[in-house]
Protein backbone atom coordinates (compact mmCIF):
# COMPACT_ATOMS: atom_id res chain seq x y z
CA UNK A 1 0.00 0.00 0.00
CA UNK A 2 2.57 2.46 0.92
CA UNK A 3 4.76 1.85 -1.81
CA UNK A 4 1.73 2.57 -4.32
CA UNK A 5 1.38 5.76 -2.60
CA UNK A 6 5.21 6.56 -2.72
CA UNK A 7 5.13 5.53 -6.72
CA UNK A 8 1.75 7.59 -7.43
CA UNK A 9 3.57 10.70 -5.09
CA UNK A 10 7.01 9.69 -6.97
CA UNK A 11 5.32 10.34 -10.34
CA UNK A 12 3.57 13.21 -9.57
CA UNK A 13 6.43 15.05 -8.04
CA UNK A 14 9.16 14.11 -11.26
CA UNK A 15 5.80 14.91 -13.78
CA UNK A 16 5.28 18.74 -11.83
CA UNK A 17 9.41 19.04 -11.55
CA UNK A 18 9.85 18.93 -15.17
CA UNK A 19 6.63 20.90 -16.33
CA UNK A 20 8.02 23.47 -13.85
CA UNK A 21 11.01 24.07 -16.37
CA UNK A 22 9.40 22.95 -19.72
CA UNK A 23 5.91 25.07 -19.40
CA UNK A 24 5.59 28.69 -21.07
CA UNK A 25 3.59 30.63 -18.36
CA UNK A 26 5.49 31.69 -15.59
CA UNK A 27 2.16 31.45 -13.58
CA UNK A 28 1.84 28.11 -14.69
CA UNK A 29 5.44 27.10 -13.56
CA UNK A 30 5.14 28.38 -10.50
CA UNK A 31 1.97 26.68 -9.53
CA UNK A 32 3.76 23.65 -10.41
CA UNK A 33 6.55 24.19 -8.10
CA UNK A 34 3.70 24.18 -5.66
CA UNK A 35 2.39 20.75 -6.66
CA UNK A 36 6.29 19.25 -6.53
CA UNK A 37 6.47 20.94 -3.07
CA UNK A 38 3.47 19.16 -2.03
CA UNK A 39 4.18 15.87 -3.12
CA UNK A 40 7.37 16.20 -1.83
CA UNK A 41 6.10 16.47 1.74
CA UNK A 42 4.06 13.79 0.95
CA UNK A 43 6.78 11.66 0.23
CA UNK A 44 8.22 12.93 3.46
CA UNK A 45 5.11 11.99 5.67
CA UNK A 46 5.49 8.12 4.13
CA UNK A 47 9.29 8.42 5.68
CA UNK A 48 7.55 9.48 9.14
CA UNK A 49 9.12 12.89 8.95
CA UNK A 50 5.77 14.57 10.09
CA UNK A 51 7.06 17.91 11.29
CA UNK A 52 9.68 18.23 8.07
CA UNK A 53 6.44 17.30 5.80
CA UNK A 54 3.83 20.09 7.46
CA UNK A 55 7.10 22.58 7.70
CA UNK A 56 7.56 22.33 3.85
CA UNK A 57 3.83 22.97 3.45
CA UNK A 58 3.64 25.87 5.85
CA UNK A 59 6.85 27.72 4.65
CA UNK A 60 7.04 26.98 1.00
CA UNK A 61 3.56 26.52 -0.02
CA UNK A 62 1.42 28.45 2.47
CA UNK A 63 4.25 31.32 2.50
CA UNK A 64 7.18 31.69 0.02
CA UNK A 65 5.11 30.55 -2.79
CA UNK A 66 2.40 32.84 -2.06
CA UNK A 67 4.69 35.62 -2.44
CA UNK A 68 6.16 34.66 -5.32
CA UNK A 69 3.60 33.75 -7.19
CA UNK A 70 2.47 37.66 -6.29
CA UNK A 71 5.15 38.61 -7.91
CA UNK A 72 4.94 36.80 -11.25
CA UNK A 73 1.44 37.43 -11.51
CA UNK A 74 1.95 40.94 -11.85
CA UNK A 75 4.83 40.59 -14.15
CA UNK A 76 4.23 40.44 -17.91
CA UNK A 77 6.87 38.73 -19.26
CA UNK A 78 7.47 38.09 -23.07
CA UNK A 79 8.70 34.69 -23.98
CA UNK A 80 9.84 35.90 -27.10
CA UNK A 81 12.53 38.01 -26.09
CA UNK A 82 13.27 35.79 -22.98
CA UNK A 83 14.41 33.11 -25.41
CA UNK A 84 16.49 35.82 -27.31
CA UNK A 85 18.96 35.12 -25.15
CA UNK A 86 19.16 31.57 -25.32
CA UNK A 87 22.07 30.69 -27.32
CA UNK A 88 24.04 33.33 -25.96
CA UNK A 89 23.86 32.33 -22.28
CA UNK A 90 23.67 28.22 -22.84
CA UNK A 91 27.52 27.55 -22.82
CA UNK A 92 27.45 29.42 -19.20
CA UNK A 93 24.03 27.65 -18.15
CA UNK A 94 25.62 24.22 -19.85
CA UNK A 95 28.68 24.10 -17.72
CA UNK A 96 26.49 25.28 -14.18
CA UNK A 97 24.57 22.65 -14.71
CA UNK A 98 27.33 19.99 -15.56
CA UNK A 99 28.78 20.98 -12.53
CA UNK A 100 25.85 20.57 -10.49
CA UNK A 101 25.43 17.38 -11.87
CA UNK A 102 29.06 15.83 -10.69
CA UNK A 103 28.12 17.23 -7.62
CA UNK A 104 25.28 15.19 -6.75
CA UNK A 105 26.71 12.26 -8.65
CA UNK A 106 29.55 12.38 -6.28
CA UNK A 107 27.19 12.71 -2.85
CA UNK A 108 25.19 10.26 -4.32
CA UNK A 109 27.80 7.68 -4.88
CA UNK A 110 29.44 8.17 -1.69
CA UNK A 111 29.40 5.86 1.34
CA UNK A 112 26.81 7.71 3.49
CA UNK A 113 24.36 7.09 0.72
CA UNK A 114 25.08 4.00 -0.72
CA UNK A 115 23.76 1.90 2.87
CA UNK A 116 21.35 -0.39 2.19
CA UNK A 117 17.14 0.44 2.57
CA UNK A 118 16.68 -2.15 4.94
CA UNK A 119 19.80 -0.98 7.53
CA UNK A 120 18.08 1.94 8.06
CA UNK A 121 15.60 1.45 10.78
CA UNK A 122 12.21 3.94 10.69
CA UNK A 123 11.51 3.56 14.40
CA UNK A 124 14.97 4.81 16.10
CA UNK A 125 13.51 7.76 17.93
CA UNK A 126 11.71 7.01 21.31
CA UNK A 127 10.23 10.62 21.52
CA UNK A 128 8.23 12.21 18.45
CA UNK A 129 10.31 13.75 15.82
CA UNK A 130 9.40 17.52 16.49
CA UNK A 131 10.76 16.75 20.17
CA UNK A 132 14.02 15.17 18.09
CA UNK A 133 14.14 18.51 15.80
CA UNK A 134 13.76 20.50 18.53
CA UNK A 135 16.72 19.14 21.07
CA UNK A 136 19.22 19.08 18.00
CA UNK A 137 18.45 22.47 17.23
CA UNK A 138 18.04 23.94 20.48
CA UNK A 139 20.28 22.04 22.24
CA UNK A 140 23.38 20.33 20.36
CA UNK A 141 23.74 22.91 17.92
CA UNK A 142 21.97 26.09 19.25
CA UNK A 143 25.81 28.47 18.19
CA UNK A 144 24.96 27.23 14.69
CA UNK A 145 21.66 28.06 14.88
CA UNK A 146 21.91 31.10 16.15
CA UNK A 147 24.66 32.58 13.67
CA UNK A 148 22.63 31.17 11.08
CA UNK A 149 19.61 33.49 12.53
CA UNK A 150 21.69 36.22 13.11
CA UNK A 151 22.69 36.10 8.81
CA UNK A 152 19.74 36.23 7.82
CA UNK A 153 18.58 39.20 9.86
CA UNK A 154 21.54 41.18 8.47
CA UNK A 155 20.67 39.80 4.49
CA UNK A 156 17.16 40.97 5.65
CA UNK A 157 18.53 44.64 7.04
CA UNK A 158 20.80 45.10 3.89
CA UNK A 159 18.04 44.04 1.27
CA UNK A 160 15.64 46.66 2.81
CA UNK A 161 18.14 49.17 3.33
CA UNK A 162 19.24 48.21 -0.12
CA UNK A 163 15.91 49.59 -1.70
CA UNK A 164 14.33 51.98 0.83
CA UNK A 165 14.44 55.30 -1.30
CA UNK A 166 12.29 58.45 0.85
CA UNK A 167 10.75 60.05 -1.77
CA UNK A 168 9.67 63.87 -1.73
CA UNK A 169 6.39 63.76 -3.18
CA UNK A 170 5.12 60.65 -1.86
CA UNK A 171 2.05 61.39 0.32
CA UNK A 172 1.22 59.58 3.44
CA UNK A 173 -1.14 59.10 6.39
CA UNK A 174 -0.28 59.84 9.93
CA UNK A 175 -2.58 57.51 12.15
CA UNK A 176 -1.25 58.70 15.54
CA UNK A 177 -2.14 62.08 14.59
CA UNK A 178 -5.17 61.12 12.81
CA UNK A 179 -6.20 59.61 16.29
CA UNK A 180 -5.37 62.84 18.15
CA UNK A 181 -7.82 64.66 16.28
CA UNK A 182 -10.28 66.50 18.34
CA UNK A 183 -13.74 67.96 17.67
CA UNK A 184 -12.51 71.53 18.36
CA UNK A 185 -10.11 71.30 15.97
CA UNK A 186 -12.14 70.18 12.99
CA UNK A 187 -15.67 71.75 13.39
CA UNK A 188 -17.22 75.05 13.95
CA UNK A 189 -20.29 76.02 14.97
CA UNK A 190 -21.84 79.35 13.38
CA UNK A 191 -25.33 80.87 14.32
CA UNK A 192 -27.41 81.68 11.45
CA UNK A 193 -31.23 82.41 11.11
CA UNK A 194 -33.16 79.89 9.48
CA UNK A 195 -34.15 81.30 6.40
CA UNK A 196 -30.14 81.98 5.18
CA UNK A 197 -29.70 85.40 5.07
CA UNK B 1 -23.71 21.23 -18.16
CA UNK B 2 -21.26 18.71 -19.33
CA UNK B 3 -18.59 19.90 -17.21
CA UNK B 4 -20.03 20.29 -14.13
CA UNK B 5 -20.91 16.22 -14.61
CA UNK B 6 -17.35 15.55 -15.70
CA UNK B 7 -16.83 17.25 -11.95
CA UNK B 8 -19.17 15.97 -10.31
CA UNK B 9 -17.41 12.17 -11.65
CA UNK B 10 -14.68 13.35 -10.64
CA UNK B 11 -15.16 14.69 -6.89
CA UNK B 12 -17.15 11.72 -6.52
CA UNK B 13 -14.84 9.06 -7.83
CA UNK B 14 -12.28 10.83 -5.40
CA UNK B 15 -14.33 9.98 -2.60
CA UNK B 16 -15.07 7.14 -2.92
CA UNK B 17 -11.38 6.40 -3.79
CA UNK B 18 -10.28 7.99 -0.41
CA UNK B 19 -13.17 5.77 1.40
CA UNK B 20 -11.70 2.63 -0.04
CA UNK B 21 -8.25 3.55 0.66
CA UNK B 22 -9.35 3.73 4.15
CA UNK B 23 -10.82 0.95 4.28
CA UNK B 24 -8.05 -1.08 3.34
CA UNK B 25 -5.55 0.73 5.61
CA UNK B 26 -7.77 1.39 8.96
CA UNK B 27 -10.14 -1.90 9.76
CA UNK B 28 -11.10 0.93 12.36
CA UNK B 29 -15.11 0.90 11.63
CA UNK B 30 -15.36 3.53 14.31
CA UNK B 31 -13.01 6.28 11.91
CA UNK B 32 -15.08 5.25 8.82
CA UNK B 33 -18.33 5.98 10.40
CA UNK B 34 -17.04 9.45 11.85
CA UNK B 35 -16.16 10.49 8.58
CA UNK B 36 -19.72 9.26 6.98
CA UNK B 37 -21.10 11.34 10.02
CA UNK B 38 -18.79 14.64 10.29
CA UNK B 39 -18.87 15.49 6.85
CA UNK B 40 -22.50 15.92 5.86
CA UNK B 41 -23.05 17.74 9.59
CA UNK B 42 -20.37 20.02 9.03
CA UNK B 43 -22.01 20.76 5.39
CA UNK B 44 -25.70 21.60 7.29
CA UNK B 45 -23.73 23.27 9.54
CA UNK B 46 -22.31 25.66 6.99
CA UNK B 47 -26.15 25.77 5.28
CA UNK B 48 -27.91 27.15 8.74
CA UNK B 49 -24.51 29.25 9.74
CA UNK B 50 -25.43 31.31 6.17
CA UNK B 51 -29.71 31.24 7.85
CA UNK B 52 -28.12 32.18 11.23
CA UNK B 53 -26.23 34.80 9.05
CA UNK B 54 -29.10 36.04 7.63
CA UNK B 55 -31.52 36.06 10.33
CA UNK B 56 -28.85 37.32 12.87
CA UNK B 57 -28.28 40.54 10.53
CA UNK B 58 -31.50 41.02 9.56
CA UNK B 59 -32.42 40.81 13.49
CA UNK B 60 -29.29 43.48 14.00
CA UNK B 61 -30.75 45.65 11.37
CA UNK B 62 -34.28 46.09 12.70
CA UNK B 63 -35.13 43.26 9.45
CA UNK B 64 -36.90 40.29 9.85
CA UNK B 65 -34.48 38.61 7.25
CA UNK B 66 -35.63 35.27 5.54
CA UNK B 67 -39.01 33.90 6.39
CA UNK B 68 -41.11 33.01 3.41
CA UNK B 69 -39.62 29.36 2.95
CA UNK B 70 -40.52 26.95 5.45
CA UNK B 71 -41.34 27.96 9.28
CA UNK B 72 -39.92 31.20 10.01
CA UNK B 73 -38.01 30.78 6.31
CA UNK B 74 -36.31 27.73 8.12
CA UNK B 75 -35.87 26.01 4.74
CA UNK B 76 -34.53 28.88 2.92
CA UNK B 77 -30.54 27.49 2.51
CA UNK B 78 -32.07 24.34 1.03
CA UNK B 79 -33.64 26.12 -1.00
CA UNK B 80 -30.56 28.33 -1.96
CA UNK B 81 -28.41 25.35 -2.30
CA UNK B 82 -31.14 23.78 -4.95
CA UNK B 83 -30.94 26.98 -7.03
CA UNK B 84 -27.45 27.06 -7.06
CA UNK B 85 -27.25 23.66 -8.22
CA UNK B 86 -29.27 24.28 -11.00
CA UNK B 87 -27.85 27.32 -12.40
CA UNK B 88 -25.09 27.16 -15.61
CA UNK B 89 -21.74 27.31 -15.05
CA UNK B 90 -20.43 30.10 -17.26
CA UNK B 91 -16.80 29.54 -17.92
CA UNK B 92 -15.17 32.80 -19.51
CA UNK B 93 -13.71 32.35 -22.89
CA UNK B 94 -10.58 33.74 -21.81
CA UNK B 95 -9.86 32.20 -18.67
CA UNK B 96 -7.91 29.42 -18.58
CA UNK B 97 -10.13 26.64 -18.01
CA UNK B 98 -8.42 23.97 -15.91
CA UNK B 99 -7.47 26.62 -13.14
CA UNK B 100 -10.83 28.04 -13.51
CA UNK B 101 -12.41 24.90 -12.35
CA UNK B 102 -9.94 23.45 -9.97
CA UNK B 103 -9.71 27.15 -8.03
CA UNK B 104 -12.48 26.45 -5.68
CA UNK B 105 -11.68 22.74 -5.02
CA UNK B 106 -8.27 24.45 -3.87
CA UNK B 107 -10.55 26.64 -1.88
CA UNK B 108 -12.75 23.95 -0.30
CA UNK B 109 -10.07 20.73 0.24
CA UNK B 110 -7.97 22.54 2.80
CA UNK B 111 -10.90 23.95 4.92
CA UNK B 112 -12.27 20.06 4.76
CA UNK B 113 -8.79 18.82 5.70
CA UNK B 114 -8.30 20.71 8.35
CA UNK B 115 -10.84 19.28 10.62
CA UNK B 116 -8.62 15.94 10.85
CA UNK B 117 -7.03 16.75 13.81
CA UNK B 118 -9.70 18.75 15.41
CA UNK B 119 -11.10 17.34 19.08
CA UNK B 120 -14.77 17.48 19.31
CA UNK B 121 -14.32 16.00 22.46
CA UNK B 122 -11.91 13.90 24.74
CA UNK B 123 -10.60 11.33 22.38
CA UNK B 124 -13.12 12.83 19.49
CA UNK B 125 -10.42 13.23 17.22
CA UNK B 126 -9.85 11.56 13.91
CA UNK B 127 -5.98 12.27 13.76
CA UNK B 128 -4.71 12.87 17.16
CA UNK B 129 -1.04 13.92 15.79
CA UNK B 130 1.68 15.50 17.32
CA UNK B 131 2.32 18.61 15.30
CA UNK B 132 -1.38 18.79 15.15
CA UNK B 133 -0.93 23.10 15.68
CA UNK B 134 1.53 23.29 12.52
CA UNK B 135 -0.70 21.02 10.26
CA UNK B 136 -3.64 23.65 11.16
CA UNK B 137 -1.41 26.38 10.43
CA UNK B 138 -0.59 25.05 7.15
CA UNK B 139 -3.71 23.70 6.16
CA UNK B 140 -5.30 27.10 6.71
CA UNK B 141 -2.85 28.57 4.78
CA UNK B 142 -2.90 27.11 1.92
CA UNK B 143 -6.58 28.14 1.43
CA UNK B 144 -4.69 31.06 -0.05
CA UNK B 145 -4.55 29.63 -3.28
CA UNK B 146 -7.77 29.36 -4.09
CA UNK B 147 -8.24 32.95 -4.07
CA UNK B 148 -5.07 33.39 -6.37
CA UNK B 149 -6.02 30.76 -8.70
CA UNK B 150 -9.47 31.59 -9.10
CA UNK B 151 -8.46 35.37 -9.38
CA UNK B 152 -5.56 34.96 -12.08
CA UNK B 153 -7.53 32.23 -14.16
CA UNK B 154 -10.53 34.61 -14.79
CA UNK B 155 -8.90 37.10 -16.71
CA UNK B 156 -10.60 39.62 -15.02
CA UNK B 157 -8.79 42.98 -14.08
CA UNK B 158 -11.53 42.66 -10.35
CA UNK B 159 -10.91 39.09 -10.35
CA UNK B 160 -6.98 39.84 -10.43
CA UNK B 161 -6.86 42.69 -7.85
CA UNK B 162 -8.92 40.99 -5.09
CA UNK B 163 -6.24 38.00 -5.65
CA UNK B 164 -3.48 40.24 -4.96
CA UNK B 165 -5.01 42.11 -1.96
CA UNK B 166 -5.87 38.61 -0.97
CA UNK B 167 -2.56 37.16 -0.67
CA UNK B 168 -0.72 40.16 0.57
CA UNK B 169 -3.07 39.94 3.46
CA UNK B 170 -3.06 36.22 3.71
CA UNK B 171 1.01 36.90 4.34
CA UNK B 172 0.15 39.61 6.50
CA UNK B 173 -1.89 38.17 8.97
CA UNK B 174 -0.75 34.86 8.74
CA UNK B 175 2.47 35.95 10.48
CA UNK B 176 0.48 37.50 13.30
CA UNK B 177 -1.32 34.23 13.98
CA UNK B 178 1.78 31.97 13.94
CA UNK B 179 3.11 34.32 16.88
CA UNK B 180 0.19 33.99 18.89
CA UNK B 181 0.10 30.16 18.29
CA UNK B 182 3.78 30.15 19.39
CA UNK B 183 2.51 31.46 22.90
CA UNK B 184 -0.15 29.04 23.12
CA UNK B 185 2.77 26.09 22.48
CA UNK B 186 4.38 27.45 25.43
CA UNK B 187 1.70 27.92 27.64
CA UNK B 188 0.65 24.24 26.97
CA UNK B 189 3.88 22.91 26.13
CA UNK B 190 2.37 20.96 23.16
CA UNK B 191 1.48 20.50 19.50
CA UNK B 192 -0.93 17.96 20.14
CA UNK B 193 -4.53 19.96 20.35
CA UNK B 194 -6.13 17.13 22.72
CA UNK B 195 -3.25 18.25 24.84
CA UNK B 196 -3.49 21.92 24.84
CA UNK B 197 -7.39 21.56 25.89
CA UNK B 198 -6.26 19.33 28.61
CA UNK B 199 -3.41 21.86 29.97
CA UNK B 200 -6.37 24.05 30.28
CA UNK B 201 -8.15 21.98 32.73
CA UNK B 202 -7.52 23.65 36.27
CA UNK B 203 -9.39 24.33 39.86
CA UNK B 204 -10.90 27.90 38.48
CA UNK B 205 -12.88 25.98 35.57
CA UNK B 206 -13.59 29.35 33.21
CA UNK B 207 -10.36 31.32 34.29
CA UNK B 208 -7.81 28.08 34.23
CA UNK B 209 -8.93 28.65 30.17
CA UNK B 210 -5.95 29.97 28.18
CA UNK B 211 -7.46 33.58 27.37
CA UNK B 212 -6.68 35.15 30.37
CA UNK B 213 -2.82 35.13 30.67
CA UNK B 214 -2.80 35.24 26.86
CA UNK B 215 -5.00 37.70 26.72
CA UNK B 216 -3.74 40.07 23.70
CA UNK B 217 -2.87 36.83 21.71
CA UNK B 218 -6.09 35.39 22.14
CA UNK B 219 -7.79 38.76 20.74
CA UNK B 220 -5.12 39.17 17.88
CA UNK B 221 -5.67 35.45 17.21
CA UNK B 222 -9.32 35.56 16.54
CA UNK B 223 -8.77 39.02 14.40
CA UNK B 224 -5.97 37.59 12.16
CA UNK B 225 -8.46 34.64 11.71
CA UNK B 226 -11.39 36.95 10.60
CA UNK B 227 -8.94 38.42 8.40
CA UNK B 228 -7.80 34.97 6.99
CA UNK B 229 -11.21 34.12 6.27
CA UNK B 230 -11.68 37.26 4.18
CA UNK B 231 -14.84 38.29 6.39
CA UNK B 232 -15.93 41.51 6.98
CA UNK B 233 -14.22 44.30 7.70
CA UNK B 234 -11.36 42.53 6.28
CA UNK B 235 -13.22 41.21 3.20
CA UNK B 236 -11.23 43.59 0.64
CA UNK B 237 -10.51 40.69 -1.68
CA UNK B 238 -14.10 40.45 -2.18
CA UNK B 239 -14.85 44.58 -1.93
CA UNK B 240 -18.29 44.13 -3.61
CA UNK B 241 -18.80 48.26 -3.62
CA UNK B 242 -14.81 48.72 -4.48
CA UNK B 243 -14.45 45.65 -6.93
CA UNK B 244 -17.86 44.31 -7.19
CA UNK B 245 -17.12 41.05 -6.30
CA UNK B 246 -13.51 40.59 -6.55
CA UNK B 247 -11.62 37.11 -6.82
CA UNK B 248 -15.49 35.47 -7.63
CA UNK B 249 -17.01 38.07 -10.05
CA UNK B 250 -16.52 35.26 -12.78
CA UNK B 251 -17.88 32.65 -11.07
CA UNK B 252 -21.64 31.16 -11.43
CA UNK B 253 -23.65 28.17 -10.24
CA UNK B 254 -22.38 25.39 -7.97
CA UNK B 255 -18.28 26.75 -8.61
CA UNK B 256 -19.76 30.15 -6.95
CA UNK B 257 -21.25 27.63 -4.54
CA UNK B 258 -18.26 26.00 -3.85
CA UNK B 259 -16.47 29.31 -2.80
CA UNK B 260 -19.02 29.99 -0.35
CA UNK B 261 -19.04 26.66 1.03
CA UNK B 262 -15.37 27.14 1.63
CA UNK B 263 -15.26 30.37 3.28
CA UNK B 264 -17.97 29.58 5.26
CA UNK B 265 -16.10 26.22 6.49
CA UNK B 266 -13.56 28.33 6.97
CA UNK B 267 -15.32 30.53 9.46
CA UNK B 268 -16.38 27.62 11.42
CA UNK B 269 -12.86 26.59 11.63
CA UNK B 270 -11.70 29.32 13.08
CA UNK B 271 -14.27 29.50 15.83
CA UNK B 272 -13.49 25.76 16.75
CA UNK B 273 -10.22 26.81 16.83
CA UNK B 274 -10.03 29.68 19.15
CA UNK B 275 -12.40 27.46 21.66
CA UNK B 276 -9.91 24.95 21.46
CA UNK B 277 -6.81 27.16 22.07
CA UNK B 278 -8.23 29.62 24.42
CA UNK B 279 -11.22 28.76 25.39
CA UNK B 280 -10.89 25.37 27.00
CA UNK B 281 -12.75 22.93 24.41
CA UNK B 282 -14.57 20.70 25.33
CA UNK B 283 -13.70 21.92 29.22
CA UNK B 284 -16.87 22.48 31.32
CA UNK B 285 -16.78 26.47 32.60
CA UNK B 286 -18.18 25.44 36.10
CA UNK B 287 -14.99 23.55 37.09
CA UNK B 288 -14.40 24.46 40.88
CA UNK B 289 -17.66 26.18 41.54
CA UNK B 290 -20.19 25.35 43.77
CA UNK B 291 -22.40 24.66 41.01
CA UNK B 292 -20.04 22.07 39.15
CA UNK B 293 -22.25 19.27 39.69
CA UNK B 294 -25.53 20.64 37.53
CA UNK B 295 -23.65 20.43 34.89
CA UNK B 296 -21.36 17.45 35.10
CA UNK B 297 -23.70 15.75 33.27
CA UNK B 298 -23.40 17.75 29.55
CA UNK B 299 -21.58 16.15 27.39
CA UNK B 300 -17.74 17.77 25.98
CA UNK B 301 -18.67 18.15 22.88
CA UNK B 302 -21.68 20.18 24.27
CA UNK B 303 -19.38 22.99 25.28
CA UNK B 304 -17.23 22.67 22.13
CA UNK B 305 -19.92 23.32 20.05
CA UNK B 306 -21.19 26.10 22.49
CA UNK B 307 -18.15 27.85 22.32
CA UNK B 308 -17.61 27.42 18.65
CA UNK B 309 -20.98 28.94 17.64
CA UNK B 310 -20.33 32.10 19.91
CA UNK B 311 -17.33 32.88 18.21
CA UNK B 312 -19.15 32.45 15.42
CA UNK B 313 -21.78 35.08 16.40
CA UNK B 314 -19.23 37.11 16.97
CA UNK B 315 -17.97 37.14 13.38
CA UNK B 316 -21.80 37.63 12.44
CA UNK B 317 -21.73 40.24 14.57
CA UNK B 318 -18.42 41.78 13.54
CA UNK B 319 -19.94 42.12 9.65
CA UNK B 320 -23.43 44.14 10.89
CA UNK B 321 -21.34 46.51 13.18
CA UNK B 322 -18.06 47.20 11.25
CA UNK B 323 -17.00 48.79 8.10
CA UNK B 324 -14.94 47.68 6.24
CA UNK B 325 -10.95 48.66 6.48
CA UNK B 326 -8.81 50.13 3.64
CA UNK B 327 -6.57 48.45 2.17
CA UNK B 328 -3.74 50.73 3.61
CA UNK B 329 -5.26 49.94 7.06
CA UNK B 330 -5.04 46.54 6.79
CA UNK B 331 -1.58 46.57 6.30
CA UNK B 332 -1.06 48.78 8.74
CA UNK B 333 -2.67 47.06 11.17
CA UNK B 334 -1.26 43.63 10.94
CA UNK B 335 2.43 44.54 10.31
CA UNK B 336 3.24 47.11 12.51
CA UNK B 337 0.42 46.36 15.02
CA UNK B 338 -0.23 43.00 15.49
CA UNK B 339 3.14 41.61 15.02
CA UNK B 340 5.17 43.81 17.56
CA UNK B 341 2.09 43.02 20.17
CA UNK B 342 2.28 39.22 19.83
CA UNK B 343 6.46 39.38 19.83
CA UNK B 344 6.11 41.52 23.31
CA UNK B 345 3.31 39.21 24.35
CA UNK B 346 5.58 36.28 23.97
CA UNK B 347 8.14 37.69 26.28
CA UNK B 348 5.42 38.56 28.76
CA UNK B 349 4.59 34.64 28.53
CA UNK B 350 8.15 33.45 29.01
CA UNK B 351 8.44 35.44 32.30
CA UNK B 352 5.36 34.11 33.65
CA UNK B 353 6.03 30.28 32.83
CA UNK B 354 9.77 31.12 34.49
CA UNK B 355 7.80 32.65 37.64
CA UNK B 356 5.39 29.65 37.87
CA UNK B 357 2.76 32.13 37.44
CA UNK B 358 -0.71 30.35 39.02
CA UNK B 359 -2.89 28.77 38.42
CA UNK B 360 -2.23 28.72 34.45
CA UNK B 361 1.59 27.70 35.01
CA UNK B 362 2.21 26.03 38.19
CA UNK B 363 3.98 22.89 37.88
CA UNK B 364 1.21 21.18 39.45
CA UNK B 365 -1.98 22.68 37.90
CA UNK B 366 -0.95 23.53 34.20
CA UNK B 367 2.49 21.76 32.18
Amino acid sequence: MITLVFYCLSAILVFAAARVITVRNPVQAALFLVLAFFTSAGIWLLLEAEFLAIALVLVYVGAVMVLFLFVVMMLDINTDSVREGFARYFPVGGLVGVLILMEMILVLSSTFFNKKAENISLDVPLVDNTTALGRVLYVDYLYAFEIAAVILLVAMVAAITLTLRNRKESKRQYPEQQVKVTRAERIKLVDMTSDGN
Amino acid sequence: MLLSFASLAVGLFLLLAALLITLIQLPDKILILGLIVTVPVLLLMVAYLTYAERKIIGYIQIRIGPNRVGPRGGLQPIADAIKLMFKEIILPRTSNRFLFISAPILAMAPALAAWAVVPFAKDWVFSDINAGLLYILAMTSIGVYGVIIAGWASNSKYAFLGALRSAAQIVAYEIAMGFALVGVLMASGSLNLSAIVEAQAGKFGFFSWFWLPLFPLFVIYFISGVAETNRAPFDVAEGESEIVAGFHVEYSGMLFAVFFLAEYLNMILISALTAIMFMGGWLSPFVGTPIEVWFSWVPGVVWFFGKTAFFLFLLLWFRATFPRYRYDQIMRLGWKVFIPITIVWLLVVGVFILAELPPWFSIEGGI
